[in-house]
């Protein structure tokens, strides 16, 4: 205890003592295990590459809490410089006009040669206004990707790939059973990957107004004809037993690394827990997609988090802000960040990096999730979503999918009322915000 | 109020008395206060814009259906850890209260799930029912019977109720022990000499004498399932599959600190503590009851 | 002497130890995680008897050099801050509710019946219902992530200081009388006489607001988001979700079995007080 409060704060000590004048920021992040040490490295990089700034890193909980402990922070003018909020509060922050500092106008004012061009297009988009300027920072993105289990494919006469398509993933479910596999796939994070990413991939809306970037008067439009589709279909997979639901969040991997089932949707994020323990050999494929619906599928859409400025700092704050944001940005570490977190890069730099020193050939998958983010321009709406009060439309998708599953409803009713009540929550959102 | 005042003091009593009115007023009169000043807001979350809404909040939650799924969840969930803690705890009192030897032991050993936080009891069951490894799961599909409670409604719940009513047992046991070893012996002695066996003696005699100590265990398990269930909760279902185990309390925490809605949040904590009130009354009718008793 | 009857005697020892398997079940399966490697817990049937880690993961979990736990501080720091949170409480919820008592029965003072009121009032606003006013208090205080912010939200108890009032009317006026005659203070009388007589009665709610305070969830859940201030109770959600999908059961059911360990044996050791405390509470 007293060592980990002391060290640091001996190192800070002989640090300072050259330049004195050195400009302290708080960042407060999310990440925790593997990923939270990964974060301090890169922060004690930075600290390390200069002597002007200094950056300290907090492990504040979950996105959840980290976001409400800032906010919370903030309410009480004790607010951290930089925040890392999950893609589901960007409604809330960008809401926020007086209390987020905008990604474009603090790297125009406090940075040299921010260019927004080097970034992808695909990741930053959904972070960004109506325009295209960048608001927050991208720090980790994933998108979802299939794991498969290349032991089971083999043992079941499969090919040595994924299913393209969600017709060939029936198919191969099919067949993986009769094989004497207990089911075809599991999901993770559902909401995320069978309807908001479903939606980008065949190009269709999530919700009016280009899926919310347009306006606060956004309406949700995903019981369409595409959704209720799949839905079904899934739903009908789930009690043949082609598909097994297991939890909301990433419960199942545990049934993809006990072999249960032989393929599981999932972020690509998820790629080094499935390295750790899967004891098979997998193989990663993009999501799939209805081939019935689109001849050439769109690129997926991104979760994640980014890291966004909170105003209520003086300049010097800011110019640290920058400073590490720019650091973050450099292409060696950007590609350390993407090779060991398994989340994507943010530019093309560090693709062109990590393709070059020979690890997405090493590492085969890794580079699945980046291409099928770039192998498309995004559309209006495969850019991203822009919904307020989303958590708890997430919720609410959340709990009409479980009804599908367990047989209580119908997709199209299920649909239905997880539309009529997440627009509800947009009301509520929209009257919370308007001035 | 009663009392003795035989000291003469002005300041001494008030200082003595402070503490506990400064943390009242701090702690739970202000936010009391606070809360029914909200529950009239919608506001953002940074706190950037306040509208006055009246009573816009309440409308908005006693006619959404989810609320009222909410109350619902709750009712039933308080009922059924109620009912299955104190039928347990009455079983094993009534065959505690004429046992002889050993009697200490086996007080020991059920009392102690008492000490047992309610978070700590829900994650064990929620190993124990886990529909893949489980040994709960694995015993029902020994009958044929697949148990998952990620899917299941009636599953989660069943699984939450079980791990509150468990450490509940104890303290209900405690209190109807207590309640059978005061009757008079005098009084089921003759029951025998009339011939009752001791099933009829139990139901004719020793049960009605236990009203009043089961209707008193009633409010606080219902109490106790109301509030204290939280983390039974949070850390097992978070309120799914579905909104099958969303009780109330619950839902005041997800819409105030997962979904930033502070209104909602507010005007949700003032039907509570209008609930407790009622609840509270409710205790005391009884207390006064036992009184006269 | 109502009739004995042997098979009815056995019939209520057989349901009692029934009664007490099946209440004893989750502790037996939480110990046989603690010797368990988390591989154990990924397929086919849980392990129901003991593995060979012996105490391995106690010492990974009470140190937690590898961070086993998901976060930079170790069980036992937890349980010191739950051990700081339980005693802050329990004592502090006496030391208040016994000076109340106290000015409440022996003295007459201005607006006594509305401070009886407004600490009556406690009785009827859990921190479950007042969840976010609270914190928003808390927070503006600048108490957020401090023991002070932890305990003291939780630290007035209408139930304690009526229990000490109850306790004070049933003590002879006699008492108090000659203590005023001898010329004693009532500060002298409190700790001379009522001090001593309460010992049972303190004893008694001490068990009870210990395990209270120890148990204690959703409020640490939202006041603590710096580390040094996790409760062990509290952590044990965070275990769930922590892992990349692979939950580590066996951490868990070790820091179950570490977080049950102090109030269960308050409880045992100190059972007559304990089960006193809970009558009492409730007259």
């Amino acid at each position: 205890m007293m060592t980990r409060k002391l060290l640091p704060l001996m190192i800070g000590a002989l640090a300072a003592t050259p330049a004195m004048a050195e400009t302290e920021i708080e960042f407060w992040h999310a990440m925790g295990g593997a990923l939270g040490e990964m974060t301090e490295d890169i922060v004690s990089g930075f600290n390390d590459s200069q002597d002007a700034y200094r950056v300290n890193a907090s492990y504040r909980g979950n996105y959840n809490d980290t976001m409400t402990g800032a906010i919370a922070a903030f309410r009480s003018g004790t607010q951290p410089t930089l925040v890392q909020v999950y893609e589901v509060g960007t409604a809330t922050m960008m809401a926020a006009e007086g209390a987020v500092y905008p990604l474009h106008e603090l790297m125009a004012a406090h940075a040299d040669g921010f260019e927004p061009s080097d970034y992808l297009t695909s990741v930053v988009g959904y972070y960004a206004d109506e325009s295209g300027n960048m608001l927050s920072f991208p720090y980790n993105s994933s998108t979802p990707v299939l794991y498969y289990n290349r032991e089971a494919f083999e043992a079941a006469g499969l090919p040595d790939r994924g299913p393209r398509t969600w017709e060939e993933l029936e198919a191969f479910s099919e067949q993986l059973m009769d094989a004497g596999y207990a089911c075809g796939f599991t999901t993770a994070w559902q909401s995320w990957i069978h309807l908001e990413n479903l939606s980008a991939r065949h190009d269709v809306p999530f919700a009016t107004q280009a899926n919310g970037f347009a306006g606060l008067d956004t309406e949700l439009v995903f019981n369409d004809e595409l959704q209720r589709h799949h839905i079904a279909a899934l739903g009908e997979w789930q009690e043949e037993g082609i598909f097994s639901y297991s939890g909301r969040t990433n419960e199942g991997s545990s049934k993809f690394y006990s072999e249960e089932c032989a393929m599981y949707t999932e972020s690509s994020a998820g790629y080094a827990g499935v390295n750790a323990n899967a004891d098979f050999a997998f193989g990663v494929s993009p999501l799939p997609y209805w081939e019935e619906k689109i001849d050439t599928p769109r690129n997926t859409i991104i979760g994640g988090a980014t890291l966004w400025t909170l105003r209520g700092h003086d300049e010097a704050a800011y110019a640290a802000a920058a400073a590490f944001l720019s650091y973050l940005s450099r292409p060696e570490v950007q590609a350390d960040w993407h090779q060991q977190s398994g989340y994507l890069p943010v530019t093309h730099a560090a693709v062109e990096k990590t393709r070059d020193s020979g690890f997405y050939a090493e590492n085969p998958g890794t580079d699945t999730a980046i291409e099928q983010m770039t192998a498309t321009e995004p559309t209006e709406n495969s850019r991203g979503l822009r919904l307020g009060n989303f958590p708890q439309i997430r919720a609410v998708i959340d709990e009409s999918l479980e009804s599908v599953w367990n047989g209580e409803a119908s997709a199209q009713d299920a649909l239905d009322r997880a539309v009529e009540r997440g627009n509800a929550q947009l009301r509520r959102f929209e009257k919370a915000n308007e001035r | 109020m009663h009392d003795k005042a035989v000291f003469q003091h002005r300041l001494l009593p008030m200082v003595l008395i402070a503490p506990q009115l400064i943390v009242t007023l701090i702690f739970f009169i202000w936010p009391a206060g606070q809360a029914i000043y909200q529950s009239l807001f919608i506001e953002d979350a940074f706190g950037f814009s306040r509208d006055f809404v009246g009573l816009d909040n309440f409308r908005y939650l006693l006619t959404d259906p989810e609320y009222w799924a909410s109350v619902r969840v709750t009712f039933m969930f308080s009922g059924l850890v109620a009912l299955s803690a104190m039928a347990l705890a009455l079983l094993l009192a009534a065959m505690a209260d004429r046992v002889i030897k050993g009697a200490t032991g086996y007080k020991t050993l059920l009392i102690w799930p008492y000490a047992v936080a309610p978070v700590v009891a829900a994650v064990i069951w929620w190993l124990m029912f886990n529909p893949s490894i489980g040994i709960v799961a694995a015993f029902m599909e020994l009958f044929g019977y697949r148990w998952n409670h990620y899917i299941n409604g009636g599953e989660a719940m069943t699984v939450v109720v079980i791990a509150s009513a468990w450490k509940q047992i104890s303290y209900n046991f405690i209190f109807f022990l207590a309640g059978m070893q005061a009757i008079p012996r005098s009084l089921i002695e003759a029951a025998a000499i009339d011939g009752a066996g001791p099933v009829r003696r139990f139901w004719q005699i020793v049960f009605p004498l236990l009203s009043p100590v089961a209707f008193f265990l009633l409010v606080v398990n219902v109490v106790y399932a109301f509030f204290e269930t939280f983390g039974v909760i949070h850390a097992t279902t978070l309120g799914g599959p579905g909104n099958a185990t969303r009780t109330l309390v619950y839902k005041v925490y997800e819409d105030g600190f997962v979904g930033l809605d502070m209104g909602s949040s507010a005007a949700q904590s003032v039907i509570l503590m209008l609930l407790v009130i009622g609840l509270t009354v409710l205790q005391f009718k009884f207390i006064e009851k036992r009184v006269q008793y | 002497m109502v009739e004995k009857r042997p098979g009815l005697t056995l019939l209520r020892h057989l349901v009692l130890i029934a009664g007490i398997l099946v209440i004893g079940l989750p502790i037996w399966v939480a110990l046989v995680a603690t010797t368990h490697p988390s591989s154990a817990f990924l397929t086919d049937l849980m392990p129901l008897w003991f593995g060979d880690q012996g105490l391995g993961n106690f010492t990974r979990v009470l140190t937690n050099e590898e961070r086993v736990l998901g976060v930079e501080v170790s069980a036992s720091w937890m349980l010191w801050n739950s051990f700081v949170m339980a005693m802050v409480i329990a004592v502090g919820k006496i030391v208040i509710s016994m000076l109340s008592a106290f000015a409440i029965v022996y003295f007459r003072f201005p607006l006594r019946r509305t401070c009886f009121w407004l600490i009556f009032v406690t009785l009827m606003l859990p921190v479950e219902v007042r969840i976010l006013p609270t914190y928003d208090v808390v927070a503006s205080l600048g108490m957020l992530n401090s023991y002070a912010g932890l305990t003291l939200p939780l630290i007035a108890s209408a139930t304690a200081t009526f229990l000490f009032r109850q306790f004070f009317l049933s003590i002879p006026d006699s008492l108090a009388e000659a203590a005023r005659i001898d010329g004693a203070g009532p500060m002298k009388f409190f700790r001379d006489i009522l001090l001593p007589l309460s010992i049972n009665n303190i004893a008694a709610l001490f068990v009870i607001l210990f395990i209270y305070g120890w148990n204690q969830y959703l409020w640490p859940l939202l006041v603590t988001t710096d580390e040094d201030y996790y409760t062990i109770v509290m952590v044990i959600k965070r275990l769930m979700t922590a892992g990349e999908g692979n939950v580590p059961w066996n951490v868990i059911m070790t820091t179950t079995v570490l977080a049950m360990l102090p109030p269960v044996l308050v409880v045992m050791v100190m059972q007559k007080f304990f089960v006193r405390g809970l009558v009492e509470q409730e007259k």
